[in-house]
Order: structure tokens, then C-alpha cells, then sequence
């Protein structure tokens, strides 16, 4: 097997790479806004558990709302079905159009939705319904913008240009964190937790409209034209995807060789990621946004260079390379993560620990709260408050007393961490940066839409997006705070020697089939 | 290499059902009356998402073998005309 590319180099003219430019623009730009849209509802979790789930049992809201999030997921693959079909029989254009339009209302309309203690349950209802809309039109999105993209690239650059639709993913959970920490830190802690946290919502409609100005002023892609004039298009696109041999067989060999393992490395080091310096390490709640966006802005033009690569060498390898080299580091990855949070490895200050009791009286009693500041040698410190609740009605019973900790990292282990995430979100790249001409060139144009969408939204959606969720659930029951690691590393090792038994590497020059 | 994927092939097939099993038995583990931690409603969720939705993948992975079983990816390059 020869792992020759046989893409030939064919020179754009000036006005070829201008139109290839506002292509790549208007389909990003949409792109980046429906992830935004997306991932908000995720890095907003916790406090959507207090405002839209009963909160007697704040691990059972929190779950409620993970729970939530992989609805948003799996429903993804239903939007592929549907939006895909659309696609290939009207056209990339105006499916993708009408599929902004429903992630937008949705995500304004959740910045809406009254609270649990103003509506009781048909709020967690409502936002359920406009979660599962939101994971619909995600389903329906990204298939449309790749593949019109990569209908409008040259051959010998597919790779290189589709790697820009492949860094909105990241760039829209960059945006999000980026409002949501804006946001906060603007208007104070106590006023984003009361209504605060519903302006990241709200402000989706003003970039929705944006990109549906952008996306309106664009052609139907060059290819689905050409079939369209020439009567080839699919009567039935799902039939032609799901039930003909040749290409079902194309369609999971696609999901269980490249977007299964790709979609496990994707929210490993992405979400996953977060969730373990958050909840396991108890870093400190804008230290680890903070470290996450740094590690994401410096990472993230590795998807172009990726893609661009993928040119040159092929695409197999390098999404394979990155499978692999997630299987053999993630647990020392870990380790290391987990090594610099740990403060029973720090040496104590003891001088400048800290104890400060508070108390306030409410109708039902009184709060009282104790705060227990440490400080490490190496520059680390550490909060740890306990708020226990003392009832007037002593026959009644109190709640538990709800602890938080919080590990603030010093100078150096906040870089060591970011480098630690930045190892991984390159991983993330290498799946990731030539995935979508890998999906676009092994289906034909009649039935591209429907049927790269499916194995990407199960891939991504169920494998990658259950990923934060199981690996929660197996840390939680097996008491290893490494013990999630297991589900992406099995995934991904599955998937690699799929991969790379059954998968070419060859490029196919030709879409236009 | 053709052989690897046919040999391969019977892999997958049988993976596919030993996922279900393996699905189905922990789920009864889990949710049994005698399980070491009662069941909780939270429980119950996981195990109805996680089986309707990797059920169905399971039997891809089934129908992926079968395929490779029977050689439809032997000649994926010379189908694709990247010979």
C-alpha cells in the first residue's frame, strides 16, 4: 500500500481564491456561531442545574444537566438524517441557512426561559425541548459546511481549506468561554449566578443575524448545481446512503475506523479536560477557564497546519498519528495534571493559613459559614467553605453542609497545566484538521450531505459527546480520579486498528463523482 | 493485508453482540435489587440512554465484520478509482 497522495496541483486564479475565501467565511462564521451556541448551555451547566433542575441533590442537578448535554448530543445524529436529506435534495445553501436559524432561536429563546422556582417543571421542559432543537441543528450544520467548502476547493488544497471550517469547533468553545468569563467578570459573581448567565444566550440572536447576512449573499455550491442542472440528484438521499451496500459500507467504515477514536480524542482534551481540573483537582472556577482558553488559542492553529499536511501526506496518518499518541500519554498526561493540584505533595505555609467563621440569619435559621485559606511554599494557595445550615425548627431536618474547594495554582503550575492541555488539544487537531475532506472525498455529491453527516454526529455526538458523562460515571464508581481515562482510550484503540487495517490513504482527487 | 481484513472481519461481528451482552449484563447489575448501591433514578437514565443508543451501533459493528468477512473492503482504492 503506497501512501502517495494523488491530488495534482492545479494554480487559483485571483478571483477563484477570492470567491474561495468568502466561501470559507461565510461557512466558518456560521459554523463557529452554532458551536458558540452549543457549548454555552455545557460551560454554563452548573448553574442551569440551580436555575432549571429541583436542587435538593446538587450532584443529581448536575447530572440532570450532563444529562441534558447528551441529549444535545444524541440527538445530533437525528438532525444528520434530517437536515442531511434536506441537503442533498434542495441544496448545501439554504439547509445550512434554516439550520442557524433554529440553533439561534433556540439558544436566544433558553436566555428566556423563567427559572424552576418561577414556573416549576415545565421550565427544565422547556429547555430540555430547546436543548434537543439546538443538538438537531447542530446535526443538520456541519455536514452542510463542509461539504460546500470542500465542493468549491481545488483538489490539491481540500485538506488545507476545510481545516478552517474544523477550527470553529474550537474557536466557538474559545468564544463562549470567552463571553461567559467576560460577562462575569463585568458585572460581579453574585449578579451573573442571579440572571447574569442569561446574556451568553441572549447575545446569540445579534451573531446569528450576522451570519445569516453573511450566508444569503452566497451561490448553491458549483458541484450540487451541476448535478441539479443535470438532473443526477438523489430522489431518495437516505435509501441511496443507508441501504445500498457500496456506500453503507463507506458510511461505517467511516464511523468506526476515523470518527469514532476522533470524537472520544475531541472531548477528551477538550471537555473532559476541563471537567477533571475543575471537579477533580478543584482548580479554582476562572483559573480553569482561563487555562483552557490559553491552551486553546495556542493550539488551535494547528488544525489549519494539520490540514494542510494532509495535503502533502495523506489523511489516514496523521488522524491515526493522533489516535495513537492519545492511547500511550493520556493516563501520565493525567497523572501529572492531577500531580500539580495535589497539595498532600505541597509544602504548607502554616503561618499564613487562615480560618474566618461567618454567619447570617435567614427565615429558616441561621448560615453559618467557615472559610480555610491556605498557602503552599510554591505559591499554590487553597479555600476550602463550608456553609452549614442551623434550622429554627429543631425537629426538622437540616441540609448536609455543602463544601466547596478551591486550589489556585501558582505561577508555574498554572503554565505547566496549560502545557498539559495544549498536548492534548494537539491531539485533538490531528484527528480533527483533515477530517472533513476524509469524509467529503469517500462519498459521491448526489448523497454527500446525508451521508457524512450521520457517522460524523455519531461519532462526535454520542462516542465524544457521552465522553465527559461515562468517564464521570466510571471515575465516580471505581474511585480512580483516572479510571474515565478507559473509555476514550479503548474507543480510540478500536477505532486505530480500523483505521489503519481498512482505511486508505490515498486522496481521491476527484468529488465530482 | 486482504486476509487481515477478512480474519479481522469475524472480529468485529463478534464484537458487536459481546457489546451488547456486556451492556445488558452490567446494566442488570446495576439496577438489580441486591446491587451493593440501590439503584437510583439517576441509574436507571444512564443504562435506558446508554442502551438504546449503543444497541443499535453494536449491530453496525456486527455489520461492518460481516462486510469485511465477505471482502467488500478489499479493493476500496480501485472502487474509488485512487488505484
Amino acid at each position: 500500500m503506497t501512501s502517495t497522495p494523488t491530488a495534482k496541483p492545479v494554480d487559483l486564479t485571483t478571483e477563484e481564491k477570492k470567491t474561495i475565501r468568502a466561501v470559507i467565511l461565510a461557512s466558518s462564521v456560521g459554523t463557529l456561531i452554532e458551536w458558540y451556541d452549543f457549548y454555552i448551555f455545557g460551560a454554563l451547566a452548573t448553574i442551569i442545574s440551580t436555575k432549571f433542575f429541583p436542587a435538593s441533590n446538587p450532584t443529581a442537578a448536575y447530572l440532570s444537566v450532563l444529562a441534558t448535554f447528551a441529549a444535545g448530543f444524541i440527538v445530533r445524529p437525528f438532525g444528520a438524517l434530517v437536515f442531511g436529506r434536506l441537503g442533498d435534495l434542495v441544496g448545501r445553501k439554504y439547509t445550512f441557512l434554516l439550520t442557524l436559524i433554529i440553533m439561534g432561536g433556540s439558544t436566544f429563546a433558553i436566555g428566556l426561559v423563567p427559572s424552576y422556582a418561577a414556573i416549576g417543571a415545565a421550565a427544565p421542559l422547556l429547555v430540555l425541548l430547546l436543548r434537543l432543537l439546538q443538538g438537531l441543528a447542530l446535526g443538520g450544520e456541519y455536514g452542510g459546511a463542509a461539504t460546500y467548502v470542500a465542493e468549491h476547493s481545488p483538489a490539491h488544497q481540500r485538506g488545507f481549506y476545510t481545516s478552517w471550517i474544523q477550527t470553529t469547533a474550537t474557536l466557538g468553545l474559545f468564544l463562549a468561554l470567552g463571553v461567559i468569563l467576560f460577562t462575569r467578570n463585568s458585572m460581579g459573581v453574585a449578579s451573573f449566578g442571579e440572571w447574569g448567565w442569561r446574556i451568553p444566550f441572549l447575545v446569540s440572536a445579534f451573531l446569528i443575524g450576522i451570519s445569516i447576512y453573511i450566508r444569503l449573499r452566497m451561490n448553491e455550491s458549483p458541484l450540487f448545481r451541476k448535478i441539479k442542472a443535470e438532473g443526477k440528484v438523489s430522489a431518495n438521499p437516505l435509501k441511496d446512503s443507508f441501504t445500498k451496500r457500496a456506500n453503507m459500507k463507506m458510511v461505517l467504515l467511516a464511523l468506526f475506523g476515523a470518527t469514532m477514536g476522533q470524537g472520544v480524542v475531541w472531548y477528551t482534551g477538550q471537555f473532559y479536560a476541563l471537567s477533571f481540573i475543575e471537579k477533580t483537582c478543584s482548580i479554582e472556577f476562572v483559573q480553569a477557564r482561563n487555562i483552557i482558553l490559553i491552551a486553546l488559542a495556542i493550539a488551535t492553529p494547528a488544525f489549519v497546519l494539520f490540514g494542510w499536511l494532509s495535503d502533502k501526506i495523506g489523511r489516514k496518518y496523521i488522524m491515526l498519528a493522533g489516535m495513537l499518541l492519545a492511547i500511550v500519554s493520556y493516563r501520565p498526561i493525567y497523572k501529572a495534571m492531577y500531580g500539580l493540584a495535589d497539595l498532600t505533595q505541597k509544602q504548607e505555609i502554616t503561618t499564613q493559613t487562615s480560618n474566618v467563621n461567618s454567619s447570617e440569619k435567614v427565615k429558616a435559621g441561621t448560615i453559618t459559614t467557615a472559610v480555610l485559606s491556605k498557602a503552599y511554599t510554591d505559591g499554590t494557595t487553597y479555600k476550602e467553605t463550608t456553609k452549614t445550615t442551623q434550622l429554627i425548627d429543631a425537629a426538622a431536618t437540616a441540609p448536609a453542609p455543602v463544601v466547596t474547594k478551591e486550589v489556585t495554582l501558582s505561577t508555574n503550575g498554572f503554565w505547566m497545566m496549560i502545557l498539559l492541555i495544549v498536548i492534548q488539544v494537539l491531539y485533538v487537531t490531528m484527528v480533527y484538521g483533515p477530517i472533513a475532506a476524509f469524509l467529503v472525498e469517500i462519498f459521491p455529491t448526489r448523497i454527500r450531505y446525508s451521508s457524512m453527516s450521520l457517522p460524523y454526529h455519531i461519532g462526535n455526538g454520542i462516542f465524544g459527546g457521552l465522553t465527559p458523562y461515562i468517564a464521570t460515571r466510571l471515575t465516580t464508581s471505581m474511585g480512580d480520579p483516572y479510571a474515565g481515562l478507559w473509555w476514550p482510550i479503548v474507543i480510540a484503540f478500536l477505532c486505530l486498528v480500523i483505521g489503519a487495517v481498512y482505511l486508505s490513504n490515498k486522496i481521491d482527487p476527484n468529488v465530482e463523482d | 493485508m486482504n486476509a487481515i481484513k477478512r480474519i479481522l472481519g469475524l472480529v468485529w461481528m463478534v464484537l458487536g453482540p459481546a457489546g451488547i451482552i456486556f451492556g445488558i449484563i452490567e446494566a442488570m447489575r446495576e439496577l438489580s435489587p441486591n446491587a451493593a448501591v440501590p439503584a437510583s433514578q439517576e441509574t436507571y437514565t444512564f443504562w435506558i440512554i446508554i442502551l438504546t443508543i449503543f444497541v443499535p451501533i453494536a449491530a453496525g459493528m456486527s455489520l461492518m465484520g460481516y462486510y469485511a468477512w465477505q471482502g467488500d473492503y478489499d479493493h476500496l482504492d480501485e472502487e474509488r478509482g485512487v488505484e
